[in-house]
């Protein structure tokens, strides 16, 4: 386990190997933040495709003529 | 302004302040935190579940579907290990997990858990529909506070009732695409909430003295090995025919039917085995089978299903 060194001047100083994990922590967190960026969008353009609204269908309305 | 820095600065002079440590916490312990093995085994469920039920649901509402019902249940499982950090710790099984390790604190955990419950509750309500997401709500909320908080610590018949948590994934999949519960969905609850018991109960047989150590009630704990190996034969016996049903209930085929009759025949053998051979072997070999068994089932009711409709579009 890494000790954590802390002083008054500079605050808690993190080990190069804390560094390390901090920053596969922040990848990870930026990759997700990504693909749930690309998920929504997807998400949205297929729900605004026809029939997946789940709204109740008009009689006589077409997708065209809306 | 970072968190850490914010804490120094409310620092009171003259007043012991709680050292802020930064996490030492790797990404895969946060995997690790999902419990991967079991979420495979809820989202292959949950995908048969979706695929045999009679709605269509476009192939990319599928996807989150089935990815908002695998981060459900890892959700469900960082909760489970947040709560049970401290049986984690004494149990060898469990000892090497990441918070009774020290690499990951039960902060961190119940953060990561209830963030990740949140959100696919929310997506899955917004890409489905809100009895899929109600039904995943549910699934999260029985095996965090009704199988781990309560029932796991209080009887015997925890991972009875606490099945029902694992065996709800297929109907979330089957209200997904439907928007509704059919008998068939019922069935494939029934069947993995019946399967449950001999599984868990098999591996908790060499497990007993890890499981009282901890001071969980599991049944051998508290009824003793025989009593479990009876219990074991009992929900066997109750399972044979319940994975035949969906055969007899005319919803799968001749191949679903003969798969469900061999191997119930086989669950039931090994479980007899364990009956009477009261060696640990027999009771590794029947929890071993019990996870083909129900892989092998939900997998033939996929092909028989995938073949049926094959076979109805070429007529």
């Amino acid at each position: 386990m890494t000790a954590v060194a802390h002083d008054d001047e500079n605050g808690i100083v993190l080990t190069e190997e804390q560094k390390r994990r901090q920053r596969k922590r922040s990848v990870a967190i930026a990759l997700v933040l990504a693909g749930l960026m690309l998920l929504f969008f997807v998400l949205t353009i297929v729900k605004f495709g026809a029939g997946n609204l789940g709204l109740p269908a008009q009689p006589g309305v077409t997708q065209q003529g809306r | 302004m970072s968190l850490v820095t914010q804490g120094a600065n409310l620092a009171r002079p003259g007043i012991a302040q709680p050292r802020i440590e930064p996490s030492r916490a790797e990404v895969g312990d946060f995997v690790a935190l999902l419990k991967p093995r079991v979420m495979s085994l809820v989202v292959f469920t949950a995908l048969v579940g979706l695929i045999v039920a009679p709605g269509h649901l476009h192939p990319v509402l599928g996807f989150v579907a089935l990815l908002c019902i695998a981060v459900g249940a890892g959700a469900a499982g960082a909760l489970n290990m947040w709560y049970d950090a401290d049986i984690d710790a004494v149990m060898t099984r469990t000892a090497s997990r990441p918070i009774p390790a020290g690499r990951v604190t039960r902060g961190e955990a119940l953060g990561f858990g209830m963030t990740l419950a949140v959100g696919s509750v929310a997506v899955l309500g917004l890409a489905t529909n809100w009895l899929a997401a109600g039904l995943l709500a549910f699934t999260i909320f029985f095996y965090v506070a009704i199988y781990t908080m309560w029932l796991k610590r209080s009887t015997p018949q925890n991972i009875v009732i606490g099945g029902a948590a694992g065996a709800f994934p297929p109907m979330i999949g089957w209200a997904a695409a439907t928007g509704g519960i059919g008998a068939e969905a019922v069935i494939l609850f029934l069947i993995i909430f019946f399967w449950t018991p001999p599984h868990f109960w098999a591996l908790s047989l060499w497990r007993a003295d890890d499981y009282a150590r901890a001071g969980v009630p599991m049944l051998p704990v508290v009824c003793g090995r025989a009593e479990t190996r009876r219990q074991i034969l009992i929900y066997s016996l109750m399972l044979a025919p319940l994975g035949i049903a969906p055969w007899l209930a005319g919803y799968a085929g001749a191949l679903y039917g003969a798969v469900a009759i061999v191997a119930g025949a086989v669950i039931v053998a090994l479980a007899l085995q364990v009956m009477r051979e009261r060696e640990l072997v027999a009771a590794k070999r029947l929890f071993a089978f019990s996870i083909l068994y129900l892989f092998m089932l939900f997998a033939v009711l996929l092909a028989d299903d995938r073949l049926s409709h094959l076979l109805g579009r070429t007529v």
